[in-house]
């Protein structure tokens, strides 16, 4: 027997990883009764119901007269430069300011693209941060720091 | 009469000069973010969202939504001029509304796309001041199982609705129901699926899981490296259609704005599927469909009404059942919760200025968005010229801001974070994304309808088969389900979808 929907194959094994997450997690509370039901009765019944679609989604994947599709593939450069590009904003944003963190962001996010050039980006922050400090900051009073914490 | 009344003053709230204001800052902002490529309303509301904090509720409803049809008509001129679908529901009037572009009459083909949405916006905003407060009157009488039975076939619809896998549709839609009971359980108290996260006892948020999803997971997209392609901005002469032109416009816009409509409120239409369906309908009607493809007006005359006139019939489920029938209305929903408004068949009575001025200032919005439009057009086209590698940070600053600004937390920004790489593998998946999001959003309202149903019922699952509404409601999805299943429907519909 082999795999001939490669996708659906991983779609329908991602709902049945799922399921099962959320079943074990439930069942750590109390199922009640139909009339009075606990908090683990719902999440039960979705999670066997989506257990049972995952199932049939995989048995779809392996019929004979499945659609042959194999897995895409994924681009890293763009997924690690944009991901760390967010994360660093949120882990800088209150040690060093607003400033410097947006800063981060538009530098590592910029070297996704390839024509990234360094002019152009530090351009482009310059703008962007004078945009969100006028807009946000100053326009309609949102809560962030500016500057960096050991400087007050 | 009831419905001059609330429309005068309807009026009255969306004519005063802020809400003007803030109509026009919607409008302005939704042009310009849907001329753009790569970035959907979806995003565009859920990233603007922090400017209406400070606002009135009514000022901030106004404004989201006039960023809302603001999109929509920026996306068609993207289309027109540069062949490219500025958002996904002007895919189609890329096919004849570049060729007239092409054939040197981009200027009409802006001008019918604009007259289409116009009309279609007036006919949509009577349709929902005439059917709210019906709707609004029955759905006080609904049941628990009614309201069980509502939202399982809105779920069902919107599967139905989409495209993909059906199976794979509903996962999804099971998948988001499971997150939304993340948090705390409101009719036992208890905390469930927390991991002892602080940030969890109130739930998944929903702006963060869209911003990662339609936000950074499509920009990681577009960042793949493609083949490129070339740009030709075409010029724009006389925006002045023919008598030709408008004889062969107006019956189009007519069938557009009739089948907008009534998809709009479908849960899972809204305007995407409106305009695949006038599509489809105006190359069926037309005497001349060989002309389908190399410019013919009624490919733009028709999709644009129609997608124009779903994209404001969707919100009839929201201000009536306060049900979302897609996802950016269920972003409607959450914007609505920060300002305190409970949506659903009572804002009409506690909220009256509020229902009505955001009705009329669709009205007012619509004709903004012409004098927007039309004259601008030029300046719109030049925006295009900004270079994606300059646009694409642009785009996550000012995400990773307006996430920030839900609980001025950095949890939700790394929340996110995770959920655009959970949207890449999605996209990779071919998964969809919308039944999820409906699923969040619905989830937790399905379960306490659901417990609520049986505990009146003293267990009795056949309360839901015993009312009649709610069987009647119950059957529709079960026949909708037995007709993708059978194959022959099910390849028309891939069709009806893709084409």
């Amino acid at each position: 027997m082999s795999i001939r929907n490669q996708r659906a194959f991983v779609s329908g094994a991602l709902f049945v990883g799922i399921a099962i997450f959320f079943f074990v997690e439930a069942t750590k509370y109390s199922l009640g009764t139909a009339t009075r039901m606990g908090p683990a009765y719902f999440p039960i019944m979705l999670s066997i119901l989506l257990a049972l679609i995952g199932l049939a989604v995989m048995a779809g994947a392996v019929a004979p007269r499945a659609k042959a599709e194999r897995l895409a593939r994924w681009d890293l450069k763009g997924l690690v430069w944009v991901t760390a590009s967010i994360a660093l904003f949120a882990a800088l944003l209150y040690p060093l300011g607003g400033v410097l963190a947006l800063l981060v962001l538009v530098v590592v996010s910029s070297r996704a693209s390839p024509e990234f050039t360094w002019v152009g980006t530090l351009v482009n922050a310059a703008v962007l941060i004078a945009m969100c400090v006028g807009i946000f900051v100053f326009g309609i009073g949102l809560q962030m720091p500016l500057w960096p914490a050991f400087l007050y | 009469m009831d419905l001059l009344n609330n429309l005068a003053l309807g009026a009255s709230t969306a004519l005063s000069l802020t809400n003007l204001f803030y109509a026009f800052v919607g409008c302005l902002l939704g042009t310009i973010i849907g001329v753009l490529p790569g970035i959907g309303p979806l995003a565009t509301i859920a990233m603007l969202l922090p400017l209406t904090y400070a606002l009135s509720p009514t000022a901030a409803l106004i404004m989201l939504a006039g960023i809302y049809y603001g999109a929509q008509y920026g996306g068609s001129t993207t289309a027109i001029v540069v062949n490219l679908p500025g958002e996904s529901s002007s895919v189609v009037t890329t096919i004849d509304g570049h060729q007239m572009a092409r054939q040197g009459r981009a200027g009409v083909a802006l001008s019918t796309a604009a007259i289409g949405s116009f009309f279609a916006g007036c006919v949509a905003t009577l349709v929902i001041a005439a059917m709210a407060k019906p709707m609004a009157e029955a759905a006080l009488l609904f049941q628990p199982s009614d309201y069980f039975s509502l939202m399982v076939l809105g779920l069902v619809l919107a599967c139905v609705l989409s495209t993909g896998p059906f199976l794979e549709g509903v996962g999804m839609v099971v998948f988001g129901m499971l997150l939304s009971l993340v948090g705390t359980d409101v009719t036992t108290g208890v905390l469930r699926f927390d991991f002892d996260i602080p940030q969890l006892f109130d739930g998944v948020d929903f702006v963060p899981l869209a911003l990662g999803i339609f936000g950074f997971a499509e920009i990681i997209k577009n960042l793949e490296p493609k083949d490129k392609t070339s740009v030709i901005t075409s010029r724009i002469t006389s925006l002045f259609p023919t008598r030709e032109d408008w004889r062969r416009m107006i019956p189009a816009i007519l069938r557009g704005t009739g089948i907008g409509a009534v998809l709009g409120v479908l849960p899972g239409g809204g305007s995407v599927l409106a305009s695949f369906a006038s599509y489809t309908i105006e190359k069926k009607v037309s005497r001349r469909p060989e002309e389908f493809g190399r410019g013919a007006i009624e490919g733009v005359a028709g999709p644009e009404s129609a997608n124009n006139a779903g994209a404001q019939t969707s919100f009839i489920p929201l201000l009536t059942l306060g049900l979302p029938s897609n996802v950016v209305m269920a972003l409607m929903i959450g914007a609505m919760t920060i300002h305190k408004i409970q949506p659903g068949p009572e804002v009409m009575n506690k909220n009256p200025d509020l229902f009505w001025g955001l009705i009329v200032s669709m009205w007012v919005g619509n004709l903004m968005l012409v004098i927007l439009n039309l004259p601008m057009v030029g300046l719109w086209v030049k925006l295009l010229t900004i270079p994606y590698r300059f646009l694409y940070p642009a785009i996550i600053v000012f995400c990773a801001i307006g996430v920030f600004s839900i609980k001025s937390g950095t949890f939700e920004v790394y929340e996110a974070a995770l959920c655009g790489v959970f949207g890449y593998l999605l996209i990779k998946l071919d998964l969809p994304a919308a039944p999820l999001l409906l699923g969040l959003v619905l989830g937790q309202a399905v379960e306490e309808y659901f417990r609520r149903a049986m505990l009146l019922s003293r267990g009795d699952p056949s309360v839901f088969f015993t009312s009649p509404l709610s069987a009647i409601l119950l059957a529709i999805a079960a026949i909708s389900i037995l007709l993708i299943a059978l194959p022959n429907i099910r390849a028309k519909r891939d069709e009806a979808l893709q084409e």
